[in-house]
């Protein structure tokens, strides 16, 4: 398999990456390899198998009550944030 | 000090032949001469230790505490930490502060534990040579031109160095295994669900399980009885009890049922590598067990199933980086769309990128049978080998790597034989098994692992096994030339 420089660009735009012009041959590259490295499993018989959702046999997502469990804490969290004002997270305009 | 094993250390700080004040200073030496040469560290957090030794000696001298009060640890860069710096290795998260501790890091402080720092690591967990990381690659204490193994490098030449007693790690799919091996020390990856999940950032959330690298089976049976338990805060942690797991130590393994992968003995395995594994088999055959020879048809897939259900986990996991919130943001972006593109495009290292862009393909309409659903169902193929194969033996044992340690920049350019590093440890991770891997001897002069696979939930079995070994063998007490 062979992936295309457009192919690559629009992955990297689903996947919200900008690539500058000389990473998308590298990944054009390693990528159509490592598609070809997995499309071994076509092999695979799997006719009748059910797809694994939870690696312990038996188990599945254990789910907790509907309640709140949190408490505030806005301004320990935004501490981290790039840029804050009057308590908000602050972007780029979004709406004209 | 620094060449007893952790549970020498624990017992000589209740006989009070040392204070924590005194084994935490004498390991910030150690680091701190250390680091230039291994680069293990991303922060070393000297006051908080200090502090933490001083509270320790306080409880020691009421004859408080339990059996880990006062012994000095290193939290592998992945473990969120309160009010220090938690970054794993990647410029996106290189100004992260964590606001809360993670589970494993909260339990191990409660248990008494002191922390000297944070261990560098491949970005986000993504390597198996350390060299991903945004922090410069680790380098191997047994030789500086040679890589650490990954994505635990830090965590497994600290403590291969002896710059500290021990280090919380994690696996995804051979991340404390494989690092282990390739340093000389002793790794365990627990049952998936065994130990929480919570505050450790993920990678893939269906494979990552944190678990330690110690000197010693006896070690790390000390530390993950400390680290494991069930944790209402992580959905996927299991409710079961958490044996002890030093009381099963010393069991016989005499009628132990050793399976003997088939397929873990294949072509690409180096023929020094098999002889070292094939003399620790003998040394079990002596104890009495009994060896026999399985077959895991399926095995030879678990690398491609990996490449596929791991990018497609880490493409939604990653997906939080947007540079809102919190992490790095890039300068002056012109819009929404721009701040995103160009905040995760200089985030983030290549490999995270590359694994990201593989994960959103094998997600994206129209392949996603082809490759996700595909590899869910080929995991389960694999998870159902190793269900046959563990009726009939009680442990699966076999080299935990090909080869022992490769040079620095030799595997880099070719993503593939990369991740062929993980060909045998891969497999306990699509099916949540518990896996460790100890010393068992040299080749040219270069450490080399045994791996001990066993049922769901059987930590104890495979620390007894790894421990009546260690009784027979000193392997796991060589420590590099240079750092005795």
């Amino acid at each position: 398999m062979s992936l295309t420089r457009e192919q690559i660009e629009s992955i990297a735009h689903l996947a919200r990456l900008e690539l500058n012009v000389t990473e998308i041959p590298v990944y054009q590259e390693s990528l159509s390899r490592i598609l070809d490295f997995v499309g071994e499993l076509e092999r695979a018989d799997t006719s009748g198998i059910e797809p694994m959702s939870h690696p312990l046999p038996g188990l599945s997502q254990r789910l907790r009550p509907d309640v709140v469990t949190e408490e505030d804490r806005r301004e320990l969290y935004q501490a981290n944030a790039p840029r804050v004002e009057a308590g908000l997270y602050i972007v780029p305009k979004v709406i004209e | 000090m620094h060449r007893r094993t952790l549970a020498e250390l624990a017992a000589g700080l209740r006989k009070k032949e040392f204070s924590s004040v005194e084994l935490t200073r004498h390991y910030l030496e150690r680091i701190e001469r250390g680091q230039p040469a291994l680069n293990a560290f991303v922060t070393i957090t000297r006051e908080q230790a200090l502090a933490a030794a001083e509270a320790a000696d306080r409880e020691l001298a009421a004859g408080r505490g339990g059996p880990l009060t006062g012994v000095p640890i290193v939290h592998k860069d992945i473990f969120c930490t309160q009010g220090v710096l938690t970054t794993c290795a990647s410029r996106m998260l290189s100004n992260f502060v964590s606001p809360y501790d993670a589970t494993v890091v909260a339990k191990l402080k409660a248990a008494g534990t002191v922390m000297l720092g944070k261990a560098n690591m491949d970005e986000f967990a993504m390597g198996s040579s350390n060299e991903t990381s945004w922090y410069g690659p680790v380098r191997n204490p047994w030789n500086p031109e040679l890589v650490p193994g990954g994505s635990s490098g830090g965590s497994a030449a600290a403590v291969a160095a002896r710059l500290a007693p021990a280090a919380t790690a994690t696996d995804t799919g051979g991340s404390i295994r494989q690092p282990a091996a390739l340093c000389g020390v002793t790794g365990i990856k627990p049952t998936y669900g065994r130990v929480s999940r919570y505050g450790m950032i993920a990678f893939a959330s269906s494979l990552d399980q944190g678990g330690v690298i110690t000197v010693s089976a006896e070690d790390a049976a000390l530390v993950l009885g400390a680290m494991a338990g069930f944790d209402p805060q992580d959905s996927t942690s299991v409710d079961t009890p958490v044996p002890d797991y030093t009381a099963t130590l010393n069991d016989s393994v005499e009628g132990l049922k050793i399976g003997l992968l088939k397929e873990f003995f294949d072509k690409g395995l180096d023929p020094e590598n098999e002889q070292r594994v094939r003399e620790a088999l003998a040394v079990y055959e002596r104890l009495g067990a009994r060896l026999q020879e399985v077959s895991l048809p399926n095995l030879p897939l678990s690398v491609p199933t990996y490449y596929v259900v791991a990018p497609a986990e880490c493409s939604s996991n990653l997906a939080r980086y947007d540079g809102v919130r919190f992490g790095y943001r890039c300068e002056n972006p012109r819009d929404l769309m721009d701040l995103y593109k160009r905040t995760r495009g200089e985030g983030f290292g290549a490999e995270v990128k590359r694994r990201i862009m593989t994960g959103t393909y094998v997600l994206s309409a129209g392949y996603y049978d082809a490759y996700y659903l595909k590899a869910q169902k080929v995991r389960q193929l694999i998870a159902r080998d190793f269900e046959r194969a563990f009726q009939e033996v009680d442990v699966l044992i076999g080299p935990t790597t090909p080869t022992p340690a490769f040079a620095l920049g030799a595997k880099t350019s070719d993503p593939i034989t990369m991740y062929l590093n993980d060909i045998y440890t891969i497999g306990a991770n699509l099916a949540g098994l518990p896996a460790i891997s100890i010393p068992c001897g040299f080749v040219r002069g270069l450490p080399v692992g045994l791996q001990i696979v066993g049922r769901h939930f059987a930590e104890a079995k495979i620390l007894n096994v790894a421990h009546v070994y260690q009784r027979e063998t000193d392997w796991h007490l060589r420590v590099p030339p240079g750092w005795a």
